[in-house]
């Protein structure tokens, strides 16, 4: 097939006529309806969803615009599903449902759209999540860069459980689930305009199992995904949150030889680099080591290099600034102490 | 047929990459063996029998230094400070303004690396906000991003804001002979380009207490070794030439205490699987046929004869200053040059300290505005601006050592 005749996105698709039906019939039902979504089939204007009984409903919303919106290790649309699934999965809600929007870019491939939505669907079908409802908008060539995707979730959360930074206390232990940054210099890589190559590949995954394996563990205080700006950032948000100081070890750090190596030469810290299947987790002392087993034992091996990289302690307040702040330190692996501070400004490519 | 173009793969890892890049980096680096790090820690901390006072040139080094947290491992009384090698900070603020105010006219795209767009000119503004504003401003990775961009804007007109020392001038220079070989008309750049050399030189000319110099190892792969010879020849200064992992950098400062407690000096080269006694000669070359040594204006140093690369005459078709009217470089000030002569001071009305900052005669923690008023989402000065900036270094690293208790990192 040649160029000229490759069938792509027209601004009639996304118009709510004939070819957006047959974008829906020919493209999204095929890979978004099964029989255990029987929501999605009559597609009616809005999906009408039954809550268990005695669990909250967790709601979450998150939209993709990655660029290159394929790299190794998935694409724009494995990212949408997990990424949301994945906001779900660390609130402690049990994922259940997404809504999908595309937002396209006239011109832009039917055959790279189809990747994606396969994608999707694959992604979903492992998370145990069903596509209940979606929209398609097309923008003129020009005003979007190829594709977007929102996603929204709903999660059902057990009524017993109370995760957040407010349970938090000096002493606890900070756990990650596995080596940080793969996912962000997968990306970074990708561009191409970096000058080399090399087989990192995303570590995008549904950490929901990270979670479930996590169940009747006693002593979970909060666990987040540690996406844009990485497992610094979440521990900053820690540290912000909770009003607490948080050290972490840099000899304990999980470590990807690759994505190490790679940051070293284009001089960025794995610790900054987004994450998008790992968990950072803080519990009680005494539970630390039930956490670790329980994720080292996760059948796929999404944990198998967890953990504890530190501990949360009574905050000295940093001394500058407008307010005197709790902070992150970092102890080097030759004994001295830093900050581990966010990441400010800085002109990072979009990775999410 | 298209004359034989240097290539990118003559050039060192950090000229191609436009100093994003950490260049000659292993990029599988043996694994740190922490008891040979602690052995050397102990070792460097053992010989120091007096105060030492040595400055690393380079912003790389300022920024690894920090980043292995060495100023809380080493003893007190060696003294690290950071030097003129961060090529935003040392960017005086009309060159900024001059670009600035190209990117405001309708038909330049200004194609810069990414720390710049967010230097405050002298108005307050940014590339940043005038991109917001409208503005086309594109942070670009190498500059044959910009030659590209060129190509692809052919109704634009496309000024790289070249900045950076000896390492990046290579990859300006090649990227100005595919701009010639592709016959791009739509591109030119503003050189801003700068010396380290003549710049450790300009400071060692006045009265200083650094003792002795911790050289960069990727400036080091372009000008060699010998380039640094006139440390220990003419100003009686040990130096070392160090690359930017652990295991380069405590090597490197055992040696330049073991020599400054000797009186020694020697400039030697601890970075021998990059740097070479004489450099890298094709860089060198390619450097030369596209550029001339001209007079700069350093913000904090003031005016230094020959520490700035201008463009050749040949290569004037190319030259932003040429092309558009009002966008030529500043004229070094009647009466020669003003050696040291401070001409411009950083912002915050003359209350940041970044000049004295890159003069060795104060730390980021001396400044009243550090930490408060200045701070790196909300920078007054360009070494908070710039990721290899001293002020921000201290600030992502060491904001925790209260001043009084900086140690080794106290005022003069
Ligand atoms: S802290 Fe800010 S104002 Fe002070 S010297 Fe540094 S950059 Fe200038």
């Amino acid at each position: 097939m040649t160029r000229e005749e490759e069938p792509r996105i027209l601004l009639g698709h996304g118009d709510g006529g004939r070819l957006t039906h047959d974008l829906i019939r020919s493209v999204f039902l095929p890979h978004f309806d099964n029989p255990a979504n029987p929501v999605l089939r009559p597609l009616p204007d809005a999906a009408v969803l039954a809550p268990p009984a005695g669990w909250r409903l967790a709601f979450t919303t998150d939209s993709f615009v990655v660029s290159p919106a394929f790299f190794p290790g998935g694409n724009i649309g494995t990212l949408a599903v997990t990424g949301t699934v994945n906001d779900l999965a660390v609130s402690g809600a049990r994922p259940a449902y997404l809504s999908v929007a595309f937002i396209l870019e006239e011109g832009y491939p039917l055959r790279q759209l189809e990747a994606v939505v396969e994608s999707m669907a694959l992604a979903a079908r492992d998370a145990g999540v069903q596509i209940v409802t979606g929209d398609t908008k097309v923008v003129e060539h020009g005003a979007a860069d190829g594709i977007y995707i929102n996603t929204a979730g709903i999660g059902w959360v057990p009524e017993d459980l109370h995760w957040g930074l407010d349970a938090v206390r000096p002493g606890d232990v900070v756990l990650l689930s596995g080596s940080p940054g793969a996912h962000g210099m997968a990306v970074l890589l990708s561009r191409g305009d970096l000058g080399f190559q090399s087989p990192i590949r995303s570590d995008c995954a549904s950490v929901f199992p990270l979670v479930q394996a996590l169940q009747g563990v006693p002593g979970i205080r909060f666990m987040r995904d540690p996406t844009r700006g990485g497992v610094a950032t979440v521990l900053n948000e820690v540290a912000q949150g909770s009003g607490l100081d948080v050290w972490v070890e840099e000899a304990a750090l999980p470590e990807d030889p690759a994505v190490s190596a790679a940051a070293r030469l284009l001089g960025v810290d794995p610790l900054y680099l987004a994450c998008e299947g790992r968990v950072v987790a803080i519990c009680a002392p005494d539970a630390a080591a039930a956490v670790l087993d329980a994720w080292r034992a996760v059948p796929g091996g999404l944990g198998r290099d967890a953990a504890a990289i530190g501990h949360v302690s009574a905050s000295r307040r940093l001394p500058l600034g407008p307010r005197p702040e709790p902070a992150v330190y970092l102890r080097t692996a030759l004994g001295g102490t830093r900050l581990l501070d966010v990441k400010s400004g800085g002109e990072l490519p979009r990775i999410c | 047929m298209n004359p034989p173009a240097l290539q990118a793969t003559d050039l060192p890892e950090g000229a191609r990459s436009g100093g994003a890049a950490r260049a000659g980096q292993d990029i599988l680096r043996p694994g740190v063996d922490p008891q040979l790090t602690s052995a050397l820690l102990a070792r460097i901390n053992a010989s120091v029998s007096r105060p030492h006072c040595i400055m690393e040139v380079c912003g790389t080094h300022t920024m690894a230094i920090g980043q292995f947290a060495l100023r809380s491992l080493l003893d007190p009384r060696l003294r690290l400070i950071s030097g003129p090698g961060c090529p935003v900070c040392v960017t005086d603020q009309a060159d900024l303004d001059r670009a600035l105010q190209l990117a405001r006219q309708p038909e330049v795209l200004l194609a810069t690396y990414g720390d710049m767009v967010r230097v405050p000119g002298s108005g307050g503004t940014t590339l940043e906000k005038e991109r917001a504003a409208g503005a086309h401003v594109t942070v670009i990775y190498s500059p044959l991003d910009a030659v590209d961009l060129a190509a692809a804007h052919p109704t634009l007109e496309v000024v790289f804001l070249a900045v950076g020392f000896e390492t990046t001038a290579p990859a300006t220079a090649l990227a100005l002979d595919r701009a010639k070989e592709r016959r791009i008309r739509n591109f030119s750049l503003i050189s801003l380009h700068k010396l380290t050399v003549p710049a450790v030189k300009a400071l060692l000319r006045e009265e200083t207490t650094v003792e002795g110099f911790l050289c960069p190892g990727h400036v080091s792969t372009v000008i060699g070794r010998a380039a640094w010879d006139f440390l220990a020849r003419d100003f009686h200064r040990p130096a070392v030439v160090a690359g930017f992992e652990l295991i380069d950098i405590l090597p490197a400062l055992q040696q330049l205490v073991a020599m400054l407690e000797q009186g020694e000096a020697r400039v030697v080269n601890a970075y021998t699987r990059a740097v070479r006694e004489e450099g890298n000669p094709r860089a060198q070359q390619a450097v030369a046929e596209h550029f001339e040594p001209v007079p700069a204006v350093w913000r904090g140093l003031g005016w230094i004869p020959d520490s700035g690369l201008g463009l050749r005459a040949e290569w004037k078709d190319f030259d932003a200053g040429y092309r558009f009217p009002g966008a030529a470089g500043q004229e070094p000030p009647d009466g020669g040059l003003g050696q040291g002569q401070v001409v411009s001071l950083g912002g915050a009305g003359g209350r940041c300290r970044c000049g004295d900052i890159l003069r060795g005669k104060a730390t980021p923690l001396d400044c009243s505005l550090f930490g408060t008023y200045c701070t790196p989402q909300d920078p007054a000065g360009p070494c908070m601006v710039s990721s290899e900036g001293a002020c921000a270094a201290y600030y992502r690293y060491e904001r925790h050592r209260l001043p009084g208790q900086a140690g080794g990192a106290r005022k003069l």
